[in-house]
């Protein structure tokens, strides 16, 4: 079972990638407050703001480490996120030798080659939630109980302080579920 | 976008741990520092800071006009800070541009105001969503003639929050406009931001007429010997007359040599007498620096990790970064240039060569330029290849 926090030189470079409207901004906006706020890191969140960011490919950036964070940008990124095909054509070359790739694998087509991948289907499980919406939390989950890196108990505060209370408990459960899938395939 | 910690604090005052965009950093600084009055266009990449205000500055009784332009948007700022507001107005490069003409008549009428200006890529719309960092010059010297003016420069979120503050409490004192001179990096960047509880919010008021109206004559444009007059706020019943014709002390037009020497000097003087208050620096390792990068915004983030990754090699890298780019800290460079241990200045910037002038004309030392049209940050990796040649 892997343990090892994905890092450079103690920072931990992830991208989250996917198309307008699958919330990849929050997700990436849960991470990097949940390390800056609970969990006693830095940490720098960016997002593409490219032409095509309105409904088209979306990326978030977020930069995680003990020290404080000079350079915002990810360039190799220690953990991919590929929430669509295009996304993880574009991003793949560019993820660390080693570093860690989450697909949803019902909405990106692996290379044959592609080895050590984890693959969670964030989109069903959300819709078996009674709502596609919370996919991003579901991955959310899933990215932090793989790479552990950040607490479970500060992604949890990070949820709590962002989404509207009504539907907090919605977003609870797509995180757990998405957590616990990855305790699963980490013990597996 | 996403709802805020849970804080405690008033409505204008969020008190508390967040992590936030820089450009509601700035909006949440402007509320802090007293914000009455916004009036702007919105524009990428400063759009969030209008968004953010139009939300929130109802609901701490303010006032948020979303104008026809740019043009009507400083003006707006200028009438409702002549009338007593804080007034805020946010923009980027083609906006600023507009903004021009009636900065020169702020400065002139000296009317107190803070303009952001969020640089994206240039000239022209040229890069709507990415970072440029081209409007230095612009800011200092935009507006015809000669003036001077005060711009900050923030390297995080949460400078945008620590020095909108600051921008309105300068504006107060010297009567002036002042700048954020903020880039899309720094804008778009969503990190760690403090606010504090208001006992920790400094706060400079204007200077206001020692008198009530009609107890004798106010000269609206006497300056005290800090070169600043005391400033009457249209509707309070003291005699004031604003013009952007050269003027006296009454504030009627005087035009003729000696008074546009007197005024033109005083206006330009006033900034000059103050700049050690408002000039700001962050100083790395400059204790035994032999190359030293100047360097200001976000390019400041990479510039900073460029020197460490230096130090790490053995070089002795130094960083000097202005927080305040106008005035500029021109007395900082000039000590480190006569230091005698100094070799060599770095300037990176994502220009063609703006604040790299301001180090030759200080310096007789080399001046190693690093420029880029826009578009992207510059790596520290670039920049630490030209501190070790």
């Amino acid at each position: 079972m892997a343990s090892k926090v994905p890092m450079t030189n103690g920072v931990t470079q992830v991208r989250i990638a996917g198309f307008g409207g699958q919330g990849v901004i929050l997700t990436g906006m849960l991470l990097g407050k949940a390390a800056s706020l609970y969990d006693g890191k830095e940490a720098v969140f960016t997002q593409s703001y490219g032409p095509e960011a309105r409904g088209g490919a979306s990326s978030a950036d977020v930069v995680i480490s003990s020290e404080p964070v000079d350079d915002p940008l990810v360039t190799n990124p220690d953990i991919l996120v590929a929430l669509f095909q295009e996304a993880y054509v574009r991003f793949r070359p560019l993820l660390r030798e080693g570093g860690m790739l989450i697909v949803d694998d019902e909405l990106v087509h692996a290379d044959a080659g592609e080895t050590g991948m984890h693959a969670i289907p964030a989109t069903r499980m959300a819709e078996a939630l009674g709502r596609r919406i919370v996919a991003n939390v579901v991955v959310f989950g899933y990215l932090v109980g793989m790479s552990g890196v950040i607490s479970r108990d500060a992604a949890i505060k990070a949820i709590e302080s962002t989404v509207k209370p009504k539907t907090y408990q919605l977003n609870l459960d797509a995180f757990s579920a998405g957590y616990e899938r990855a305790r699963g395939d980490r013990a597996s | 976008m996403g709802a805020d910690t849970k804080v405690a604090g008033s409505p204008r005052l969020m008190v508390g741990e967040h992590f936030m965009l820089g450009d509601h950093a700035c909006a949440e600084g402007a509320l802090a520092a007293g914000l009455d009055f916004f009036a702007g266009y919105p524009i990428t990449p400063s759009t969030e800071i209008c968004e953010r205000l139009a939300h929130r500055l109802p609901q701490v009784g303010g006032r948020f006009v979303q104008m026809e332009d740019e043009l009507g948007s400083i003006a707006a700022i200028l009438g409702a800070s002549a009338a007593g507001a804080r007034s805020l107005t946010a923009t980027s490069g083609p906006g600023f541009s507009l903004m021009m003409e009636n900065i020169g008549l702020a400065v002139m009428m000296e009317i107190p105001c803070v303009i952001v200006d969020v640089m994206r890529g240039s000239p022209s719309t040229g890069l709507p969503t990415l970072v440029g960092q081209g409007d230095v010059f612009q800011a200092r010297w935009g507006s015809h003639g000669d003036y001077s003016i005060v711009a900050f420069s923030p390297s995080s979120p949460q400078e945008c929050f620590d020095l909108t503050i600051r921008a309105f409490n300068v504006a107060d004192q010297l009567r002036i406009p002042v700048f954020l001179l903020m880039d899309e990096t720094i804008g778009h960047m969503t990190e760690r931001v403090v606010i504090p509880p208001a006992d920790q919010i400094p706060r400079t008021p204007r200077k206001r007429p020692g008198h009530a109206p009609g107890e004798k004559l106010f000269l609206p444009f006497k300056a005290d010997g800090d070169l600043i007059p005391p400033m009457a706020h249209a509707g309070e019943g003291y005699n004031v007359h604003f013009t952007g014709l050269t003027h006296d002390e009454r504030g009627y037009p005087a035009l003729n040599a000696q008074a546009h020497e007197e005024l033109v000097m005083r206006l330009s003087r006033k900034v000059s007498a103050h700049a050690s208050e408002v000039t700001l620096v962050e100083e790395v390792y400059l204790e035994d620096a032999e190359v030293v990068v100047v360097t200001f915004g976000c390019t400041a983030r990479s510039a900073r990790r460029a020197v460490n990754l230096a130090r790490q090699r053995g070089i002795k890298a130094g960083l000097l970064r202005a927080i305040t780019l106008w005035p500029f800290p021109e007395e900082h460079v000039r000590r480190l240039s006569e230091s005698g241990r100094v070799k060599r200045f770095v300037v990176p910037e994502i220009n063609l060569g703006q604040v790299c002038r301001e180090v030759e004309r200080l310096t007789s030392l080399p001046v190693d330029r690093i420029n880029r049209a826009g578009g992207a940050m510059i790596s520290p990796q670039s920049i630490m290849e030209v501190i070790a040649a």
